[in-house]
């Protein structure tokens, strides 16, 4: 069979012309960027500079590390085609498998990270969105998925384990667990911050319960498999729920949703932990698809709302926080922190857990990496450039009285002010009451955690366009409930993997343990998860530092270094499969990574600035502590006790995941030299050779040449063509 | 594309990402390799469901 070649493979006028037209709009947009001070400009320029620089690097760089450095070979079999068991492996039709991936990979962190380096002004947040994703995100998401699906679907651990041996391997899994237990708890304190003594946003969430469990028994027993009538009831419910929190929150009933974060810790983990061992048909199932749906549709909403809107951004380009390292949303300066906070939507470790796995085993061809790898995660970073043009549209007054911590501000509209002035930036008391009434909140001051910015923004964007100012209290519980449905997937779902890692390794110790159905324990391990990371939330609720500002900079370390531990598993294997001279293509964007990250990490534990450095701060309070002073913004001793508890933790958790990364980076090296002294290319668990019998297109378009292949399997290419897609791979024996 | 083609393309992705054609694609299979019976629906959707009790599929951030 010949090789096909994909559409634009010949350069034509007409293409040279459009990639020419590309490349101009990109560079005037980046120009005008880079060029204007002082001036406000619009938002439209940044979509400008994101889209011209995704397709520029779509069409050229992800193709090159298609063809020449991973050889992607379409004649070769995939595992989906291979082992097709029409369960877990399946050939499925690119795009499909596109909407998949990038429901898994997209999540609140692009939203929430943007918002919170907003404080270092837009342009850095901007530039690391845009030139992260193209030489880093999209290429460790791609490169990831081609070698695990090169290994039939193996996971990012046993890649590990098996490429690079088992202390590699070890030390890869304990930091996968510990950062997910951190990750967990951090998105949980997102959600907890958003919903503190929110009356309207509880209730709706609250609701998302019932509305979840009452279509989990629609599809089991009343409906089996309609999913998409289950899942336009339920979204119908959730829009009344959240119109219903508008209701609730002037009736008498507003007392009982009113919870103070406390509280709401103890709710999310009792319901953590619930969730994690119901079955899944009857509450994460149905969660799932609501929080897909939700999800892309306000993604495609917020799109449209800033494409029409096209605010004026009122941020700065570049705050004097990038060089002082004194913002008060997280302390340190551009360097490394704005690339530690602004994890996801860059470059997300968390996605090489995702791109091996599930997604490989389901590809039709191998050249679809490039659309599902490389273009899945170019539009997570566009969601990630979005929610950075949300924050910074604001007025920055309100975004620092928003993000700052609470100890910082105060509690009323006149001491937050005060504070916010003593920042440098201007907002009356009358302002801060003002846009509270206005999203209908008792208050916006100290609402931390990114989430609650995010809203205020997107009900900005959203009101001028649909419905106008009466519908900005509508837009925010909208946004706020977005968020907080996806967290508490996530945090469902999370628990469970967390389960399974526990249970497979405490299984070895004893046996019972391993196994799935005991139930005693799956309570046991999912109580250990649960309480894990509702012990990262209690600490960041009752921090008197500030939550976020303690426990972000830690979330966004570990999903680096996991990065890294991918990034390191992609270049070893370009070694040892003799593509040294390619091998820069992972190479890079791991050193760059890995220098980012080790800097943070030393910051976070020898600095000694006590805002930065953990020990520094644990020494500061602890001796105060000694002397029986409380230093602000502790109120008293028990505080003081907690500040130093707190960051006696984070600082031996951040140097912990740093010494995990150098053993699994140590463990590479010794491969790699090992495979460049070697005559041969060392053996590699690479599954065989085998010649495929289907042809699909590798694009996101099919191409003439692809339709006429005999064997063509792309579906629905025109109407009626629906069920017939499929047609082809059940020739497979 | 006329706007009767974008709407049966809409309808196939839809049921294509929902997993709601799966069973369709199920009956083929069936149909293909086996003599017994096929399973219902509702047989069909209940295991396809509590696959995910083992593999509950990671969510990222």
């Amino acid at each position: 069979m010949s090789r096909i070649r994909p559409a634009g493979a010949k350069a034509t006028p007409r293409s040279i012309f459009l990639w020419t037209a590309v490349a101009a709009v990109g560079a005037v947009a980046w120009g005008v960027l880079a060029l204007s001070r002082g001036e406000k400009i619009s938002a439209i320029w940044l979509v400008a500079a994101a889209l011209g620089s995704y397709a520029i690097a779509y069409r050229f760089y992800s193709r090159f590390i298609a063809r020449r450095v991973l050889g992607v070979d379409d004649r070769r079999a995939t595992p989906a085609e291979r082992l097709d068991n029409g369960v877990d492996f399946q050939p499925t039709d690119r795009r499909v498998l596109f909407g998949h991936h990038f429901a898994a990979i997209a999540g609140a962190g692009p939203l929430v990270g943007p918002v919170l380096a907003a404080q270092m002004g837009y342009l850095p947040g901007t530039i690391w969105i845009i030139v992260g994703v193209i030489l880093a995100g999209a290429v460790q998401d791609m490169v990831t998925l081609f070698f695990s699906m090169r290994r039939d679907g193996k996971s990012l651990g046993q890649m590990v384990r098996e490429e690079m041996g088992p202390v590699g391997g070890a030390a890869a899994l304990l930091a996968v667990f510990s950062i997910m237990i951190i990750l967990l708890g951090v998105l949980a304190l997102v959600v907890v911050n958003a919903l503190a003594s929110s009356p309207w946003g509880t209730f709706s969430i609250a609701m998302t319960i019932p509305i979840a469990l009452f279509m989990g028994i629609y599809l089991r027993v009343l409906r089996p498999g309609r999913v998409m009538e289950a899942s336009v009831i339920g979204v119908s419910l959730l829009l009344l729920a959240i119109a219903g929190g508008g209701w609730i929150e002037g009736s008498p009933l507003a007392g009982a949703f009113t919870l103070s974060p406390q509280t709401l810790v103890v709710c999310l983990v009792v319901y953590g932990f619930f969730a994690s061992v119901l079955p899944v048909w009857l509450l994460l199932a149905p969660r799932d698809y609501l929080s897909t749906f939700m999800k892309v549709g306000t993604i495609g909403l917020l799109a449209v709302g800033v494409l029409v809107a096209a605010p004026h951004l009122r941020n700065e380009a570049v705050t004097s926080f990038a060089f002082n390292g004194d913002g008060p949303v997280f302390a340190g300066s551009l360097f490394p922190f704005v690339f530690i906070t602004i994890a996801c939507g860059a470059l997300s470790g968390f996605h090489a857990l995702i791109a091996s796995g599930t997604t490989p085993k389901m590809i039709q061809k191998e050249s679809q990496v490039r659309l599902i790898g490389y273009g899945a995660m170019l539009t997570e970073s566009f969601v990630a450039i979005m929610a950075l043009i949300a924050a910074s549209a604001l007025e920055p007054g309100l975004y620092y009285a928003m993000n700052a911590p609470a100890g910082l501000l105060g509690t009323t509209a006149e001491s937050a002010a005060a504070a916010v002035g003593k920042l440098g930036f201007v907002i009356t008391p009358d302002d801060l009451r003002a846009a509270a009434a206005a999203v209908e909140e008792q208050t916006v001051i100290g609402r931390s955690g990114g989430a609650p910015t995010l809203a205020v923004g997107i009900s900005e964007i959203l009101s001028g366009i649909f419905g106008g100012a009466g519908f900005k209290a509508f837009w925010y519980h909208f946004a706020i409930m977005f968020e907080a449905l996806f967290i508490l997937t996530t945090v469902d779902a999370g628990t469970r993997v967390g389960r399974f890692m526990l249970q497979d390794t405490l299984g070895n110790i004893w046996k019972p343990i391993g196994r799935v159905s005991w139930k005693p324990g799956l309570w046991g391990t999912s109580a250990l998860v649960v309480l894990a990371w509702g012990y990262f939330l209690y600490s960041g609720v009752s921090d008197p530092l500030g939550g976020i500002n303690q426990l972000f900079p830690l979330f966004g370390i570990a999903n680096q270094l996991l990065a890294a531990i991918a990034l390191t598993l992609c270049t070893t294997l370009l070694i040892k499969s003799g593509k040294l001279r390619w091998a820069w293509v992972t190479a890079v964007p791991l050193l760059w990574d890995v220098a980012v990250t080790l800097t943070a990490s030393w910051q976070k534990v020898f600095h000694d600035d006590p805002k930065i450095g953990f020990f520094a701060q644990r020494a500061r309070y602890a001796d105060a502590l000694a002397a029986g002073k409380v230093l602000p913004p502790a109120k008293n001793l028990d505080q003081m006790h907690t500040v130093v508890v707190n960051s006696t933790v984070d600082g031996v958790l951040a140097a912990m995941f740093a010494l995990l990364v150098l053993l699994v980076i140590g463990n590479a090296l010794v491969v790699c030299v090992r495979a460049v002294r070697a005559r041969e290319p060392l053996p590699t668990a690479e599954a065989p050779y085998v010649e495929s019998r289907i042809v699909a297109p590798s694009g996101l378009f099919s191409t003439a040449a692809e339709r006429r292949a005999p064997a063509y399997a792309g579906a629905a290419e025109g109407p009626g063509a629906g069920a017939a897609g499929r047609g082809e791979e059940a020739q497979t024996p | 594309m006329t706007p009767r083609s974008l709407l049966s393309f809409v309808r196939w992705y839809v049921r294509e990402i929902t997993g709601e054609a799966e069973y369709d694609r199920y009956l083929e299979r069936h149909r293909a390799h086996a003599s017994t019976p096929p399973l219902s629906r509702r047989e069909y959707e209940r295991l396809r469901i509590d696959r995910r009790d083992a593999d509950p599929g990671a969510r990222c951030c």
